[in-house]
Parts: structure tokens; C-alpha cells; sequence
């Protein structure tokens, strides 16, 4: 019995999880794992459907709004709020991917970016966002009536929490033989068809999984920074999330952990200095595409892989997160072809 | 007549006016992105920053230069274009056997790139420049300014220009030609890589050149690309990226209808292109004047 390096992975990141508070600020880790569960959730999409949506933010935000709304208009508890909120982002998800799924490649990048363009406009007019600011103060009502959410600490725990839970998700979905099939359509979807399944049905259950994800973090982090505003609907914060995923290795389990963790400490650092946060992450992303595409946790893959086959000249492949395979990579090429030609 | 369903004539004939200006602007970006994407299967998502360029090189141009604007018409499209063959050689050209997708990321990286050199230098708050061509003609219903007039024929010009060469000419031919098969247009002894280079560039050109007919009515602001290209990207998605034509008549017609938007239901007038396209992805996915697969 040998435990596979994911999971090996996933206890030694828990471990270090569990006890980051005492050493870094516990609302920057939180700010962290919001992001990286909504990177996760964005992942599920284009690393293992090889569906890239540039609007991600829509699901985030509009989750963050209503979970804002629960939690101060209607006084709901947390523990109902943010589940709620990351449901409606889920119906959310299942109209626009009903939508988007209809064109592939770089249209469905166009169509998802669209439609969240058109949901932004939405969330400036509508009355219950607040418009130009938002909905402030949201309370940080305790969790059951007992977890008392307005320490950071607690906060963190609690976040965490839910982080692990999104994170499990995501990675059962990816092991199950639903996950399979999901891979089989990235690789090549016309095979997939012509092998039976329903690979219409299979993408906007992954879609719709994905946005309910990203309402998730999006819900939390209403909860955890009092505030939803027009920042999380914009069109910058659905390429943050790709920039995030893109940094840390698309369809690898962790890369967008690590991408998310990488970004929001740029961010943090880079904040005083205005417009060139905006220069540094287009940068970091012509760099990325030009030369890294597999990512840090896919370059450091990789590496490892070579390494292994370098010494035991057997080369084993490290199975389904083979950095190879994974770039949005041949499914998205035919899928673009396809919608090209004719 | 019109008095009847509450809508002065004025007001709509100036709305139409304002919404065929707009549509100006989608059809000469929109066009450029169709000619890009043709050749190259990239979508150029600094298609709206390289507009900003334009606009941005004119202001620079007349502050700096002291040249006026029809100077600036010729001289910000080179410009932009220039900066555009840099990026194609330097930059898009590795990504070419790669999954398309690469393209969309690289281009939004460069966009947020130019955005952001740009605010850092000029802020967010617009420059204003001013009019080449001030006063107006009465046309009996509506009062038609001279300048935006101008806008509307010379974008029609460049449109039509640009379908004529690529539909009609030898040049045209060729690239219609590169376009299904490139490989075997290169073995006939046609420079492929050099002519994919020249048609980023004057892609490019397209959106810079839109950007110096747009300085004189919009503010020249860093921001005027980013908002504008997303909804250049539901024309598109809307017209089917697959007929030159195609992406001129919807950008036109899409104006109009933002525009006539405008004047029934204004506050629904930033998202109806949205819904437009919602409803065309309902009925015909490929878009109006896309082939099926």
C-alpha cells in the first residue's frame, strides 16, 4: 500500500495550511484561498475540458453580490448564505454554458467573455449591487451561532474549511469516471461523440460544477471582506483567474493553488505603484505563454518526470497530470479548427 | 407620425446618427479582427488597445509634433501598424503551431501591457482633441455634424476598400487562398510568413486608424479599447467571423440598433448587443453569416 504523491501532496499542503496563521496574516491567506478555489474552479474547466471562459468573473462576483445580499439585506447566517450563493452562480452557470457550449474554442472565450460583459452592465444598473459602490459592510455574522467569524483567525480556519471541501470536490470530479470522459472531450471530442456520449450534456454539467465553484469562493470572500463590489464582475478579474491558473500550470491538480498564491503576493506587493500591477500581470502573462505554458507545478512536473526517467530509464508517466497532455492542447486545437473551417 | 409613439424627431434621428457612428467603429474593428483571424486563427485581444494606440499616436502627434489631424489619419495607422508587425514577428509567430488559444492569452497579456503603460503615463481622465471639421449642415429633421458625417464616409470607404481587395484583386486572391491552405499556396512560391505579417500589421492599422477617427468625438482615454473591444468580440460572434462582408453589415446594423435602443429603453442600450447575441447563438450558432461545420 503506497500513497500516491497527490495525496501525499495534499496532506503535506494541509499541514502547512494548518498552521500558516501563526506565521503570515491570516486575511492575506484567506484573500489566497478565495482566489484559489476560484482558480480551482476555472481549472476544472479549461484544464480538463479544454474549455477556456473568459468569464469566470460573473460567477464570482454575482455569487459575492448575492451572498452580500443574504447576509445584510436579508439577515440570513453564513452557513445558509453562502451555500445559497454559490447555488444561484451554479444556475447561472447552467443558462450561460447552455449559451456558450453551443460555439468552441476561441468563440466559446468570446461568448463567456461577452456574457459576462453583459452581466457587469447588469450589476451596474440593477438596484440591489449598489452600483459604482457596492455593497459595504456586510456583516460577519457568526457560522451556526457559535464560530465567531469577526476573528481573523477563526475566519481563516473556517475559509479554509471550505476551501478543502471545493479543492476535495474538484479532485474527486477529475478521478471519477465522469472526469474521464471529460478528459476524453478535451483530447479529442468528435471520438468522444462518436463513441456515444453525450458530450453536450457532459460539458455543461462541468460548466455549471465550475461556476458553482467559483460562486463558492466568490460567496466567501463577500463574507470574509465585508464587501462585494464592481471589481469582482469586471472583465480584469476573469483574466486574473486565467493569469492565476496560466502561472501555476493549467490542468495540473495544484498549479492553481500555487498561480493563486503567486499572484495575490504580487499583488500585495506591487500595490502602491497604481497602474504597473496592470503592466507586471500582462507581462507575467506574454512570459508565461512565450515560455512557460506548463506552469511552475507543470514545469516542476515535468522536471521531476525527466529526472525519473533520466535515472531509472523507465520513464514512468505520472498518469492523468502528465504536464504534457495538459495544455488546453489538441482538444481546443481540433475544437478551433473546427469552428474555423467549413 | 413619430410625435405619435412619443419620440421626437430630433432625438431619433440623432440617436440613429450616434448609433451609425458607433456602428463605424464596430464595422472598422470588427473587419480588422475577420481579416486577422482569417489568416492567422488568432484573435487579436489588443485589437482594442492597438484603437487606443491610434487615438493616443494622433494626441501625441498634435501636442508634441504639431501635426494636424489628416496628417495624423496617414501617419498613427503606419504607426500602430509598425508596432503590430513587431509583436507578429517577435511574439506570434512562435505561437502559430500551438492551440489558438495561446494567441487569445498572448494578445490579452500585450493588452494589459499597453493599457497599463498608458494610464501610468496619461491616468485615466480622457485628453480632449479637438475638431478638424466644426459646424454642421441643417438637414431639415436632424442637424448633421460635419465631422461625424465625415466618420461615417470614411469608414465606409475603408470597409468597402478593404472587401474590394480582398474579394477582387490578385493580392486578395492569394490571401483568400492562404487562408484554406497555406501550405500549398507557399509551395506555389508565395511568401506565406511575410504576407501573415503584413496582414496583422494592416489589421492592426485598421484598429489604429479607428482610434484617429475616433479622437475628435471620444475622449482620448486609455480605457476607451478594453470596453469597446468586448463588444466588438459579440459583433463577431454574432456575424461569424467567416465572411469579410459579413462583419461590415453587422457592425453597422448593431450600431443601429444600440442607437435606436438608446431612444425606446436607454437603460437597456449598453447590454442589447449582448442579448443580440445571446439570441443568435439560440438560432443560428454560427453566427448570421457563418458557415455551419
Amino acid at each position: 500500500m503506497t500513497i500516491s504523491r497527490g495525496k501525499l501532496a495534499f496532506l503535506a499542503f494541509l499541514a502547512l495550511a494548518l498552521v500558516a496563521p501563526f506565521f503570515l496574516y491570516p486575511v492575506f491567506l484567506v484573500k489566497v484561498l478565495c482566489f484559489a478555489l476560484f482558480a480551482c474552479a476555472f481549472n476544472l474547466l479549461v484544464g480538463y475540458v479544454g474549455l477556456l471562459s473568459f468569464g469566470h468573473a460573473m460567477f464570482f462576483g454575482g455569487a459575492s453580490y448575492f451572498c452580500g445580499h443574504m447576509l445584510k439585506v436579508w439577515g440570513w447566517p453564513p452557513e445558509l448564505a453562502i451555500p445559497a450563493a454559490a447555488l444561484a452562480a451554479g444556475a447561472m452557470g447552467l443558462v450561460v454554458g447552455a449559451l456558450a457550449i453551443r460555439r468552441q474554442g476561441i468563440y466559446f472565450a468570446m461568448v463567456t467573455l461577452a456574457l459576462a460583459q453583459m452581466f457587469y452592465f447588469f450589476a451596474l444598473q440593477a438596484p440591489f449591487t449598489g452600483g459604482e459602490d457596492g455593497i459595504q459592510a456586510i456583516p460577519r455574522t457568526p457560522i451556526l451561532g457559535v464560530i465567531d467569524t469577526r476573528d481573523d483567525t477563526v475566519l481563516y480556519y473556517v475559509v479554509l474549511a471550505i476551501f478543502t471541501a471545493g479543492f476535495l470536490l474538484v479532485y474527486r470530479t477529475i478521478h471519477s469516471p465522469f472526469g474521464q470522459v471529460l478528459k476524453a472531450i478535451r483530447e479529442n471530442e468528435p471520438r468522444a461523440i462518436s463513441l456515444g456520449y453525450a458530450v453536450d450534456r457532459y460539458k455543461l454539467l462541468a460548466f455549471t460544477l465550475s461556476a458553482a465553484l467559483a460562486g463558492l469562493a466568490g460567496a466567501t470572500k463577500a463574507l470574509a471582506f465585508q464587501l462585494a463590489s464592481l471589481t469582482d464582475v469586471a472583465w480584469q478579474m476573469s483574466g486574473e483567474v486565467v493569469l492565476m491558473t496560466l502561472v501555476g500550470g493549467m490542468g495540473t491538480v495544484f498549479g492553481p493553488v500555487v498561480g493563486a498564491a503567486v499572484i495575490v503576493t504580487m499583488q500585495n506587493y506591487l500595490a502602491g505603484f497604481g497602474e504597473w500591477v496592470l503592466v507586471t500581470q500582462g507581462v507575467i502573462f506574454v512570459v508565461v505563454v512565450l515560455l512557460f505554458r506548463r506552469g511552475i507545478v507543470g514545469e516542476a512536473m515535468a522536471f521531476a518526470a525527466r529526472r525519473a526517467s533520466s535515472e531509472k530509464a523507465r520513464g514512468r508517466e505520472s498518469r492523468d497530470d502528465d504536464p504534457e497532455r495538459v495544455a488546453p492542447g489538441r482538444a481546443g486545437a481540433t475544437s478551433a479548427d473546427g469552428a474555423k473551417g467549413g | 407620425m413619430l410625435e405619435l409613439i412619443g419620440v421626437s424627431p430630433q432625438m431619433l434621428f440623432g440617436q440613429l446618427m450616434l448609433g451609425l457612428i458607433n456602428g463605424a467603429f464596430y464595422a472598422v474593428l470588427s473587419l480588422g479582427l475577420a481579416v486577422i483571424f482569417g489568416l492567422l486563427n488568432v484573435i487579436n485581444f489588443t485589437h482594442g488597445a492597438q484603437y487606443m494606440m491610434g487615438a493616443f499616436v494622433a494626441y501625441i502627434l498634435l501636442v508634441v509634433f504639431g501635426v494636424p489631424y489628416w496628417g495624423a489619419l496617414v501617419l498613427a495607422p503606419v504607426i500602430v501598424g509598425a508596432v503590430g508587425i513587431v509583436i507578429e514577428r517577435t511574439m506570434l509567430r512562435r505561437l502559430y503551431h500551438l492551440d489558438h488559444l495561446y494567441g487569445l492569452l498572448l494578445t490579452f497579456g500585450l493588452a494589459l501591457i499597453i493599457e497599463g503603460l498608458f494610464r501610468s503615463q496619461y491616468g485615466v481622465s480622457g485628453q480632449p482633441y479637438p475638431n478638424p471639421l466644426p459646424g454642421g449642415t441643417n438637414l431639415g429633421f436632424m442637424f448633421l455634424p460635419t465631422y461625424r458625417g465625415w466618420v461615417v464616409v470614411a469608414s465606409l470607404v475603408v470597409c468597402f476598400g478593404t472587401w474590394l481587395v480582398i474579394e477582387r484583386t490578385k493580392l486578395g486572391s492569394y490571401l483568400r487562398a492562404a487562408t484554406e491552405r497555406p501550405d500549398l499556396v507557399q509551395a506555389f512560391g508565395v511568401n506565406v510568413p511575410l504576407m501573415i505579417t503584413l496582414t496583422y500589421g494592416f489589421g492592426v492599422a485598421l484598429a489604429g486608424f479607428a482610434g484617429v477617427l475616433a479622437a475628435p468625438i471620444y475622449q482620448v482615454s486609455p480605457l476607451m479599447g478594453a470596453n469597446l473591444i468586448i463588444v466588438v468580440f459579440a459583433v463577431v460572434v454574432i456575424g461569424g467571423m467567416g465572411s469579410i462582408l459579413g462583419a461590415i453589415v453587422t457592425g453597422y446594423a448593431l450600431g443601429i440598433v444600440e442607437g435606436l435602443t438608446r431612444v425606446f429603453w436607454p437603460e437597456a442600450s449598453s447590454t442589447v448587443i449582448f442579448v443580440v447575441m445571446a439570441i443568435v447563438l439560440l438560432v443560428k450558432p454560427a453566427g448570421l453569416f457563418g458557415t455551419a461545420k
